[in-house]
């Protein structure tokens, strides 16, 4: 057993299930985002707000939201025990990529549920 | 092809600096001789040149290179497998630290492979005979037992590359499987738990290579996949 | 020399193959500070291309079995001079120490019932050869020695034994009482030459294939153990009994295992007919090794043999299916398509007899002490020295080993080694040190190589000898031959003396450790020749033109080669078992 205290779930195993689940979530979402935008050729900006003022879109969002930024999380934090030896520099990296995560779901969800 | 142009791999930490490539030419007097036949005969022409071989017929794991560019045993390896357009290029297995010429210092192998206690684990007092165990559970350690330790597959894994020290790599989750998979093996949730972390085992990441170079047609790939699912089905 | 470093262990055992290997986890179990010292990763050595089977009574196939009947089988096919106290322990220890392995976890292939599978192989019976073809020989596919050796391996593991793994020993130190006291070994890795001290020293050093141009052996196997034991002055038995396998691949020379005829394979000559009912009606293509290999070699040379020179006959297994080809013999599967370019499943495989087994080695009893005579010719210990596996005469397998009788022999007497040395440690040994000239007496051959200034290359002599082997002491000898011989090889050994090693470098310098094993090649061969030129009789593997006969008068007897003197002299067969009644000597037909 190897130790880690900066991985997503501190195990393997729930990374991996995470990262799959994510995945599907957002594949579901693109799959959604795209498909409206094709069934609606002549979109302005009160459908759209239309769609988004709706809680299940709402709620869908922020579900596609916060597994972007699980899976980001997992993703780079892969990259960077993969690819970044120095552990002042991959200490370093993860902060900023944890807090530039932070902020973009902050910011999200504040861009759902905000006025 | 008689003439059949080598270059190889040439290090020793008494007399170089650093690392180069020498060329060779042997002469193959046109049989299609097995790779470690033609480090032989480059031998005859350079004693000093070392490589490590032992059974010369694909079953110690003693001389697993990187030829051409893919890993595999020399031992038997023909040349009209390998040989694009006259030459052959022997490079030492990749992603360990070179001892001297083809010779890599395997013991970062080695020990992830000692990681997974590579063996039976059976707390039951053993009977007078045999324990028994069906043809159908003993066919599940077939694709599995075979595995030479040769390391052509877990030095030929980017995710050994980057953490030798921590990802057990392809040889040692085969072995792994292979006790796990013992109907006569009663440790089955002390291995799991050991391979739980995200670096043991998660950091396969299906990229196949191991699959690719087996010289013994192993897939290390599906005995990873399969820990995975006795995992999930443990924890969830 | 006194800037040696020296490290001290309780027992060292050199060779990391399956009789080495039994023997540390026998020792590392019970505590004492034991080392593993191999020349190669211990999974590397050749007891993981043994291929077949060990074969022993576990009373799997034929709930019947006995110990007694593969007792009888073993001491019929060593042609009467296996000793039977030795065949008596190997076979009625022997389902021990299987069960231990399968325990272990060896991976043996299963019956329906699910007990280990046994597959017939040669020189097998029944009630004492009154009873037809046993079923005797414990497989795992046809990689039993693959199986065996990797289980013996991760059990050393489990249990802490440590292993200086690719060192090289080089020579055996005496004291001044003759007692062996350790060794001088190498690491590779470095170059590092260190002062082994031991109470007890274990060769478990394997074969030594290599005397010949044409073997199954490894590359590795250069009969290390025999040479140190050979320059330290103690004798060798029975040197002149080489295996010839049968099936050795044509050209390539890789082994077909036995099981392939145990499994319904036979043998063709180039008429399409099977052989060997001419030669064993009874056995067919499963009677002794000698005798198949004899057979096949007549049928060579009168006329019979395939392909363009007729110069092999070819095994055939295509009636068996591919089902039972790729679950029994699947390695064959692969070898014959690497090394022969043919489908088993299709086309016959071309084979050829092929040097395989050394039957001689180091003398000992039962216990893996290695043993002398003294001047009225009677059995001595040698203090310090143990031998077990192939570089050891028991001897279990007389003039001619029977197939799957390799790994129990491994097993069995490997064990037995790491018991007895258990016991004695417990009561305590205490050897003289060994003093400067001594071991300076042991480093004299390593500084020859490191002094060397010019001569003739080392492979190239190694191929003359090989060659002088192959065509003088082969499966048929006769005097003429075998005198030039030994004469070439008398030459080849001042020349030996006088070679020249040019890469005198420290880092993995395979070079040195070709040239070290050498005169371990020399010592081995030459022991070779001139056994096998006094031993004026034919039997088992030792098969002479003019001695077509056995000379039970004269020669049941073990054959013992002084190193010192040259000279041949005779040791006494066991024919006191302990439990069961001897074995008299009969006429061997299969």
């Amino acid at each position: 057993m190897v130790t880690n205290i900066t991985s997503f779930g501190r195990s393997g195993l729930s990374d991996w299930l995470m990262q799959r689940v994510s995945a599907v979530v957002l594949a579901l979402y693109a799959v959604f985002i795209v498909a409206y935008l094709l069934f609606n050729p002549d979109l302005d900006y009160y459908t759209w707000s239309g769609l988004f003022a709706q809680t299940w879109m709402r709620i869908f969002s922020l579900l596609a939201f916060i597994s972007m930024a699980a899976h980001a999380w997992i993703g780079l934090w892969t990259v960077t025990t993969d690819y970044l030896k120095p552990t002042h520099l991959r200490v370093g990296a993860q902060t900023v990529i944890i807090l530039a995560i932070f902020v973009f779901l902050v910011w999200g969800i504040q861009i759902l549920w905000g006025a | 092809m008689s003439n059949l142009q080598v270059s190889v791999y040439r290090y020793n930490p008494e007399t170089d600096s650093a690392p180069y490539m020498q060329e060779f030419q042997v002469d193959t007097k046109g049989r299609d001789l097995m790779v470690l036949d033609v480090l032989h005969l480059m031998k005859e022409q350079d004693s000093g040149l070392a490589y490590r071989r032992s059974c010369r017929e694909g079953v110690c794991g003693s001389d697993g290179m990187n030829m051409n560019g893919k890993n595999g045993l020399a031992c038997i390896t023909p040349l009209s497998d390998v040989v694009k357009g006259g030459k052959l290029t022997l490079r030492p297995l990749p992603g360990l630290p070179v001892i001297r010429d083809m010779v890599v210092d395997m013991g970062m192998f080695y020990k992830q492979y000692e990681r997974i206690q590579p063996y039976l684990q059976n707390e039951t007092p053993a009977p007078a005979i045999e324990r028994l165990q069906s043809p159908e559970d003993r066919d599940k350690l077939d694709g599995l037992y075979e595995c030479i330790l040769c390391a052509c597959c877990s030095t030929s894994c980017p995710s050994f590359w980057w953490n030798p020290d921590k990802f057990v790599g392809p040889a040692g989750l085969l072995q792994s499987y292979r006790f796990l998979a013992d109907s006569r093996d009663t440790a089955t949730r002390e291995r799991l738990s050991e391979l739980e972390d995200p670096f043991s085992l998660f950091r396969c990441r299906g990229i196949m290579n191991c699959v690719a170079v087996c010289p013994k047609g192993l897939n290390p790939t599906r005995a990873i996949g399969k820990i995975r699912e006795m995992l999930l089905a443990d924890a969830t | 020399m006194s800037n040696l470093r020296s490290l001290t262990f309780d027992a060292i055992i050199i060779g990391g193959g399956g009789s080495g290997l039994r023997a540390a986890l026998e020792l590392a179990k019970s505590g004492k500070k034991t080392a593993v010292l191999s020349k190669v990763f211990p999974t590397r050595s050749h007891t993981v291309s043994a291929q077949g089977g060990i074969t022993c009574a576990i009373a799997s196939a034929d709930p019947n079995d006995d110990w007694r009947w593969h007792m009888y089988d073993t001491v019929k096919g060593g042609d009467y001079i296996a000793d039977q106290d030795a065949a008596e322990y190997m076979c009625s220890e022997g389902p021990k120490a299987v069960f231990e392995l399968e325990h272990m976890g060896l991976p043996f292939s299963r019956f329906d019932n699910g007990r280990i599978y046994q597959r017939p192989f040669g020189g097998q019976s029944k009630n004492f050869g009154e009873g037809g073809q046993a079923a005797r020989t414990c497989a795992a596919a046809d990689r039993t020695g693959h199986a065996l050796l990797h289980t013996l391996y991760q059990n050393n593991l489990k249990n802490n034994t440590t292993f200086l793994n690719e060192w090289y020993a080089v020579d055996l130190v005496k004291n001044a009482n003759n007692d062996v006291v350790g060794c001088i070994a190498m690491c590779i890795e470095t170059g590092e030459v260190v002062h082994v001290k031991s109470k007890a020293t274990v060769l478990a050093t394997g074969g030594a294939g290599r005397i010949y141009a044409s073997t199954t052996n490894a590359l590795i196997n250069t009969g290390d153990g025999i040479g140190m034991a050979l320059r330290a002055g103690f004798p060798m038995q029975d040197m002149e009994m080489w295996q010839f396998h049968p099936t050795g691949i044509y050209g390539a020379g890789t082994l077909v295992t036995e099981g392939c005829r145990g499994e319904g394979g036979y043998l063709i000559n180039k008429d399409g007919e099977r052989f060997m009912e001419r030669y064993a009606p009874n056995a067919k293509d499963l009677a002794g090794r000698d005798v198949v290999a004899r057979s096949m070699v007549m049928e060579i040379l009168e006329g019979r043999g395939c392909g363009d020179k007729g110069d092999h006959v070819f095994l055939k297994l295509d009636h068996l299916g591919e089902e039972v080809l790729g679950k029994r013999l699947p390695g064959i599967v692969e070898l014959s398509k690497t090394f022969a370019h043919v489908d088993p499943a299709k086309d016959p495989i071309p084979v050829v007899p092929t040097c395989h087994y050394m039957m001689g080695g180091v003398p000992t009893n039962v216990h893996g002490q290695a043993i002398m005579q003294d001047e009225n010719g009677n059995d001595q210990i040698i203090n310090g020295l143990f031998a077990c596996g192939e570089a050891a005469c028991v001897s279990v397998h007389g003039a001619n080993r029977l197939g799957g009788n390799s790994l129990l022999d491994l097993v069995v007497f490997g064990r037995a080694a790491g018991i007895f040395i258990e016991g004695a440690l417990n009561e305590g040994i205490n050897y003289l040190d060994a003093s400067e000239s001594d071991i300076e007496f042991a480093m004299k051959r390593m500084s020859r190589w490191n002094e060397s200034e010019g001569g003739e290359s080392v492979p190239a002599l190694k191929a003359e000898l090989q060659d002088i082997m192959q065509n003088s002491f082969g499966v048929f000898r006769e005097e003429k031959n075998m005198v030039e011989g030994v004469q070439k090889l008398a030459e080849l050994r001042e020349r030996v003396a006088n070679a020249h090693l040019p890469d005198k470098s420290n880092a993995f310098n395979t070079a040195r450790v070709e040239a070290l094993e050498l005169d371990n090649l020399m010592e081995v061969a030459e022991a070779t020749a001139i056994a096998a030129l006094e031993r004026k009789e034919s039997r088992g593997a030792h098969s002479r033109y003019d001695y077509p006969d056995r000379d039970d008068v004269n020669w049941l007897k073990h054959s013992l080669y002084f190193p010192a003197t040259k000279e041949l002299k005779k040791r006494d067969v066991n024919f006191k078992p302990k439990t069961v009644d001897t074995f008299e000597p009969k006429v061997r037909t299969y």
